[in-house]
């Protein structure tokens, strides 16, 4: 088989712009500005080293192929330096662009094991880095503070509004519902 | 008028995994007469990458959180953390031009009885050392020059990308880190890819640490094809957490060994104006914990007894 005959021609007289809606709505407006120079996955470190194309990306988008941008395991490599950002001579803001499908991955369930995780320390302790262990209040204590900081590790009352909020939200179902799914 | 304490908003990783650094600002803002109060129940601020990358609304109702205990308290915030300057920096900026954001995120405060009001704003560390108390005041407590030391910088990312939100500093040519860094007397060493993300940021750290540490690995080849550095200093404690535990971690993954010595900035700056490493636990850096080591005394050109 070719893969004349694997790849169809993508219809670009009539795309489906609803993802392209949606990701001006999450954090990304100016996403159609992009006239594909590429200056963004030329700047980006991530894309130097792994299959992750902003470019790519962005084109994908513009065209409506929103379950291949969603679903693709390169979209968790931005570490959102901004360099491409800073780069773009459109004022495409790609990392915020990025961000946008992020959200929108998220939200149609594609969300990292690891990432659920720590979003549940935040919603159970307040932290994504929790003071956790003991270990870690005697490391405070040998460099002459108080174990426990004054943050939401020693007012758990903190933690109830992180779990309210995340309830209103209804961010805790998005994280819970992916633990479900993996059981 | 200017501000003369801050709220102190600490994150995760320095009062949880880096406390040294905690200990350390708290020493360099007392000598240049500058106060940090205590910000209770703040909580995770929280990390934008993460946070950021699932819901945009949950991310800028979490940070508006922490954001109104400071407008309660009508002080500005001040934090040490690239992570959490962008964070609340950027959710207090979105928030004061976004009415739409505002109402959304003014709606899921309601439920706590918090309401974002926009009163406030975020300094990083150093903001508030480079334009409040000012490079003649750092270089006149300056007792422990770093003369002949080498310093390689990591200035890290969101203090200030983006450039054109942030306004702060020429992002492809930062000079402000640098300038503060060099009041403590080392010499600047440049090399290549100081300005490259150290990797660990946008949730990449906790999706594929190898991938994380390829980046860092990258900085650290750079700058020992230019010669190497007696010490690297930086702004945020992820990236110190990343490039000092991220060597004992490359060791385990990549079977290469570095030792570089990582400090955050107001840890040079603890050690410049003459406090001793054990006044704030320069030794307790996560490294030199799993490595059973110590900082290379000898280089920085600092006498400690043995113990």
């Amino acid at each position: 088989m070719t893969s004349a005959e694997e790849k169809t021609a993508i219809e670009i007289d009539t795309p489906d712009d609803s993802f392209v809606q949606m990701i001006k709505k999450t954090g990304g407006p100016n996403v159609q500005n992009c006239y594909q120079c590429g200056t963004c996955s030329g700047s980006c470190p991530a894309g130097s080293r792994t299959n992750y194309l902003v470019r790519l990306i962005i084109r994908k988008a513009l065209l409506g192929l929103k379950e291949q941008c969603i679903s693709s395991p390169e979209l968790w490599y931005c570490t959102t330096c901004y360099t491409c950002t800073d780069r773009c001579p459109q004022d495409v803001k790609p990392t915020d662009v990025i961000k946008a499908i992020r959200n929108v991955a998220v939200a149609e369930g594609y969300m990292l094991v690891p990432h659920q995780k720590t979003a549940l320390k935040v919603l159970e302790a307040g932290h994504a880095v929790p003071l956790e262990k003991e270990m870690w209040e005697n490391l405070r204590e040998k460099v002459g503070l108080e174990r426990v900081p004054p943050n939401a590790s020693r007012y758990p009352e903190a933690i109830e509004e992180i779990k309210k909020i995340a309830k209103k939200t209804g961010f805790d179902k998005l994280v819970a519902e992916k633990e479900t799914q993996e059981e | 008028m200017a501000p003369k304490s801050f709220y102190h908003f600490l994150g995760c990783i320095i009062p949880h995994r880096y406390p040294s650094i905690e200990s350390a600002v708290k020493l360099v803002f007392k000598d240049l007469g500058l106060g940090l109060l205590d910000m209770e129940g703040a909580t995770c601020c929280p990390a934008p990458g993460v946070f950021g990358s699932f819901d945009r609304v949950t991310w800028a109702t979490i940070a508006a959180r922490n954001l109104t205990i400071a407008e309660a308290g009508g002080h500005p915030i001040t934090t040490g953390c690239n992570g959490c300057f962008a964070s609340l920096w950027d959710a207090n900026h979105e928030l004061k031009h976004d009415d739409e954001l505002r109402d959304a995120v003014n709606e899921n405060l309601a439920v706590i009885d918090r309401e974002f009001k926009g009163t406030i704003e975020v300094w990083h560390y150093v903001d508030a050392l480079y334009q409040l108390a000012g490079l003649d005041k750092i270089r006149e407590k300056v007792t422990r020059p770093f003369d002949g030391v080498r310093m390689a910088l990591h200035p890290g990312c969101h203090w200030m990308r983006p450039k054109l939100i942030k306004q702060k500093d020429d992002s492809e040519r930062p000079r402000i880190f640098r300038e503060l860094c060099e009041t403590s007397g080392a010499t600047y060493v440049p090399y290549k890819d100081e300005l490259i993300c150290c990797g660990a940021g946008g949730a990449v750290r906790t999706a594929d640490v190898k991938i994380a540490l390829e980046f860092t690995k990258q900085k650290f080849d750079s700058l020992l094809e230019a010669g190497g550095a007696d010490v690297i200093v930086t702004p945020c404690p992820f990236c110190e957490l990343q490039l000092d535990l991220g060597q004992v971690e490359i060791q385990k993954h990549f079977d290469e060994e570095y030792t570089f010595d990582v400090m955050h900035v107001v840890e040079l700056l603890a050690l410049a104006f003459g406090h001793e490493p054990d006044e704030f636990g320069l030794a307790t850096h996560l490294q030199y914990m799993q490595r059973k080591s110590t900082p290379a005394w000898e280089k920085l050109g600092i006498k400690v007894e043995e113990s």
